[in-house]
């Protein structure tokens, strides 16, 4: 059974997102995501000041096996990245909620944030899936 | 649900993620692919290859029948030698890439799983006007034991024949006892053996071998280590529409006088034609990223396809193989989600027994 964080929202393709006072939020994929994938190998970001709208691809992780699109749960400007993962993608796989975040963004809308799955719908989402 | 091997619930008690293959319910992985791929480069482990296909092909017209059907030449294989063979088409490509045991008085043939309908019909097909017998072995399993103390762990779990197979056999040889055949071959580029037996045996031994802590390995490993290794994987770097001189396997036709094999007009008509037959090379991408099959390859003598690409455990960085232009050496680009990225062209393998070992092609 797949960890998932009651505080975050989700993503149907297995984003997660946690909003900070500040207004901007971390991204990572679930660890379903992570496991479904196996050991990650190779993780590319979108770039520091890049503006995303919610469902644009925002970069891609790779493991030995397969290549996997990310996307923008929410649209924003991308204020950080997470540049550990250039030389330790696996951090992905240890952390998926801490550590192998994977990018942070300027939440353009809030409410945007209403649209995405809780971790009740998103839990639903991965039993219909078994 | 699939095909399951006899192995089938052993795969799930450890921790095994089963996937479709070709219609059989596989282990990829145990957990971590990268684990299982260093234990096979580092120590020792053991793959359920009972999904693919045993043929015995028996009767007086057994040399004759396999000198006709395979691009290599069985008498090359004394009785206990193994030899890697394709079977091709009349145009020349590829239906299959098989090993052939030649024991004493007849052979037998290991072939591919996803392929294993339309060999069985070639197989017969071919027997026309031949005194041979082609009996499918469905009653065996088969276990690949691969590592450099593969052998090691092994022959402590063994006696008498089997034992000694295991430490004397030669690479390529092979040796029965009983309904086992144990040869000293493998799909990884590290020593090892492969075990033919019957079901109920390898259920027995695959316990042993996992309490004397030999890893279980799954399908993923044994993709990435072989290759690293720099062995072909049918369906991706040769099929029906590419000869073996297009897919790096020029070294297993035998053009000898007088043996007429199937496909052997087509490969002398391309052989000799100008320019030559594509070449299957190898690539290395030093920078970020992965290589994955069907991308494009860029080079100084025109477009080639990547026909497998993975990360490579071992080396740490990023492989493939592809298909490209004859005579092109030295540097190339791939093209990953539109970014073109340098690549160095290579003559594979890239590992063996644990080392880089790829040289620049010149």
């Amino acid at each position: 059974m797949s960890d998932i964080r009651a505080e975050l929202r989700y993503a149907s393709t297995h984003e997660w997102v946690r909003l900070e006072d500040d207004g901007t939020a971390y991204v990572g994929i679930s660890d379903h995501a992570q496991d479904a994938m196996g050991d990650l190998v190779y993780v590319e970001l979108p770039e520091v000041g890049q503006e995303l709208e919610a469902t644009d691809e925002a970069g891609v992780v790779e493991s030995v096996k397969a290549a996997s699109d990310i996307y923008a749960p929410v649209s924003g400007e991308v204020v950080a990245v997470n540049e550990a993962l250039e030389d330790t993608p696996e951090l992905v796989n240890q952390d998926p909620y801490g550590d192998g975040w994977l990018f942070r963004i300027r939440v353009a809308d809030t409410a945007e944030l209403e649209q995405l799955l809780s971790a009740n719908d998103y839990r639903e989402q991965l039993d219909s899936e078994d | 649900m699939g095909h399951r091997t006899p192995l089938y619930d052993q795969h799930v008690a450890a921790g095994g993620r089963m996937v479709d293959f070709a219609d059989w319910d596989m282990p990829v992985h145990y957990g971590s692919l990268l684990d299982e791929h260093h234990a096979v480069r580092q120590d020792a482990g053991v793959f359920d290859v009972s999904h693919m296909t045993v043929v015995d092909v028996s009767g007086p017209g057994a040399r004759d029948y396999l000198r006709h059907l395979l691009a290599n030449d069985v008498d090359k294989a004394a009785p206990g030698k193994a030899l890697y063979s394709a079977m091709l088409n009349d145009e020349g490509g590829v239906i299959d890439d098989l090993i052939v045991y030649r024991r004493a008085d007849d052979y037998r043939l290991v072939v591919n799983c996803g392929t294993r309908e339309k060999d069985l019909a070639w197989l017969a097909k071919q027997s026309d006007g031949f005194d041979v017998a082609v009996s499918e072995r469905p009653d065996l399993a088969m276990l690949a034991v691969q590592g450099p103390q593969a052998r090691s762990r092994l022959a402590a779990l063994l006696a008498g024949p089997r034992r000694d197979a295991v430490t004397s056999l030669k690479v390529f040889g092979f040796a029965e006892d009983g309904d086992w055949l144990i040869a000293r071959t493998g799909y990884t580029g590290e020593d090892g053996v492969e075990i033919i037996l019957p079901g109920s045996d390898a259920v027995a031994l695959w316990a042993q071998l996992l309490e004397a802590g030999v890893l279980p390995c799954g399908l993923g490993a044994r993709d990435t280590l072989r290759l690293e290794a720099g062995m072909n994987l049918y369906g991706n770097d040769m099929d029906e529409t590419v000869t073996p001189l297009q897919a790096g396997m020029a070294w297993t036709v035998v053009f000898n006088e007088g043996r007429d094999f199937v496909g052997r007009a087509a490969l002398e008509a391309q052989r000799d034609a100008q320019p030559g037959p594509e070449q299957l090379v190898g690539l290395i991408l030093e920078g970020k990223g992965v290589l994955r099959a069907h991308q494009r390859v860029l080079t100084a003598a025109g477009e080639g396809e990547i026909t497998s690409g993975t990360f490579s455990p071992t080396l740490g960085l990023s492989i493939a193989l592809a298909r490209v232009p004859a005579g092109v050496s030295g540097e190339a680009e791939v093209e990953i989600r539109n970014k073109r990225l340098p690549v160095r062209i290579v003559r594979p393998p890239f590992v063996r027994h644990g080392k880089a070992v790829h040289q620049q092609l010149s």
